[in-house]
């Protein structure tokens, strides 16, 4: 089964979130309606709501990760859940205890939702596969395949700040090949209907036949962000430095680094973005991060909301699908 | 079908009432809070008719209501919106049909978590009994007498009525 279908219940509700690909741009547009809604609990004075009270949330991060997983544990702390922070790198499977026997054990403690990151492609879909069915399974990362929830905040931005997918230019610039962002991205962007996608990076990081994913493909800087809308800055992971695929982060910087002028090739009013942690000096210049145009900042602020949307909506059909399903009282 | 009520007359006898309230009361600088979405309705017209200040607030309460297990995200338009200080503020809580209780009592937790209220008072344009929580209004528009299967609605924001029919099963 397609993890798409594996997603969603027979009613074409969200049921685990594994990866954008598949999805429709109805869902995708509710995940964005719903953040909208959960936006504002931010800026209350008591940031919670309690909508998920009662419920067990168990981060489940084999891979190191503090934007995600501190983000996914504030949004389910505003939702009023519980949460378990696993990092299982460091317990169990250093003791030998298998994947299905450290899950066995959180379903013993009666878990209601993993969010899982992990460095294989794929990790998150084999462990909704596995869990009993009352459990939701959000992909917070898998290898170099999706990062649906950074997908989201990302378009969440763009439509918050640029309002109409159909006429934008987006430009996702740097190491498209190991990207799990970028593939989510570029999904998220197609689904929503935006006309013109670019990838642009070294021959040697943009994964081959890429164009069959709907973009175009660029290998200079100035070729690809001219008049783009939206630049979307990938990091340049340090083992990719280390590798034979790059000469060094000072040449890469020189070739691909967004600097202050170099910016100025794209919209006037363009939107920066980087899903973090940023290399100054290596991907993207200070002036830049810190710049009028760059909305770093207000992407981690946005996906706490996204992360709320997600996570409510994977428990509310949980609820639907355990019973329930009366109708609502119309008028009390 | 709808009910015979001049739900404009309504609304006019209920801010004459409030007024008074707000006056026997010593409320001060009372700002009005709707339940979405025709408590918001209904409160926009009391605070024109008596000139008040304080902008309107809106509460939506999906988030706060207590059967989430049972039908999930209720579907809205927009989020609560609050634009003035809770704390030690005199609020008028106002919804168009009060019945088991249930939405006051999750407005108030969802107040709650604005602030602290200095008082808040409840205001409806229909009491159609039937509580199942112990909640009654400050002041009534009218009573509703209904069956327990008919469904009462209001519906606007022009042209205020009130809309009853009976309801599945």
């Amino acid at each position: 089964m397609h993890a798409a279908n594996l997603q969603l219940d027979s009613h074409g509700r969200l049921r685990h979130f594994l990866g954008i690909e598949g999805l429709s741009r109805a869902l995708l547009t509710e995940i964005l309606d719903n953040a909208e809604r959960f936006a504002p609990v931010g800026d209350r004075a008591v940031k919670k709501v309690p909508l998920l009270r009662g419920k067990t949330v168990a981060n489940l991060f084999f891979e190191p990760s503090t934007r995600t997983r501190t983000t996914f544990d504030l949004a389910a702390k505003r939702l009023s859940a519980d949460v378990l922070n696993l990092n299982i790198e460091a317990s169990s499977t250093k003791k030998g205890e298998s994947l299905t026997d450290t899950l066995r054990n959180l379903e013993a403690m009666q878990c209601d939702m993993f969010v899982v990151r992990h460095q294989t492609s794929g990790a998150a879909e084999f462990i909704a596969r596995q869990v009993a069915p009352h459990i939701s399974v959000i992909n917070g990362g898998d290898g170099r395949h999706e990062h649906p929830t950074q997908a989201m905040l990302d378009v969440f931005t763009i439509r918050r700040l640029k309002h109409d997918f159909t006429r934008l230019r987006v430009a996702i610039v740097g190491d498209v090949a190991h990207s799990r962002v970028a593939r989510s991205e570029i999904h998220a962007l197609r689904i929503l209907g935006v006309p013109d996608i670019r990838v642009v990076g070294p021959k040697t990081l943009i994964p081959p036949r890429v164009e069959t994913l709907g973009v175009s493909v660029h290998h200079t800087l100035e070729d690809g962000i001219r008049g783009a809308d939206v630049v979307v800055m990938l990091r340049l992971q340090q083992e990719r430095m280390q590798s034979a695929l790059l000469p060094s982060a000072h040449e890469y910087f020189r070739e691909y680094g967004l600097t202050p002028q170099r910016l100025k090739l794209a919209a006037r009013d363009a939107l920066v973005m980087h899903p973090g942690p940023i290399n100054r000096g290596v991907e993207i210049d200070s002036a830049v991060a810190d710049g009028a145009q760059s909305v770093i900042l207000q992407q981690v602020t946005y996906g706490i909301a996204v992360r709320m949307a997600v996570m409510s909506m994977v428990m509310a059909t949980q609820s639907l699908a355990q019973g329930g399903n009366s109708g609502a009282s119309d008028d009390d | 079908m709808k009910q015979d009520f001049d739900v404009d007359a309504l609304v006019d006898d209920l801010a004459v009432n409030l007024r008074r309230m707000i006056e026997a009361e010593a409320l001060v600088n009372p700002a009005l809070v709707g339940i979405c979405t025709g408590g918001v309705w209904i409160a926009e017209r009391l605070r024109t008719l008596l000139r008040l200040e304080e902008p309107l607030g809106e509460l939506n309460i999906a988030f706060y209501r207590d059967d989430f297990s049972r039908v999930g995200i209720h579907p809205t338009v927009a989020p609560s919106r609050l634009p003035f200080d809770v704390d030690n503020r005199d609020l008028i809580l106002v919804d168009d049909i009060l019945y088991t209780g249930r939405t006051v009592r999750a407005a108030l937790n969802e107040l709650f978590d604005y602030g602290r209220p200095r008082c808040v008072k409840l205001v409806v344009l229909f009491d159609r009994g039937g509580r199942e929580l112990p909640v009654q209004a400050d002041l009534v528009g009218a009573h509703l007498k209904l069956g327990q299967r008919e469904h009462a609605k209001l519906i606007g924001p022009e042209n205020l009525a009130l809309e009853i029919h009976r309801g599945r099963g």
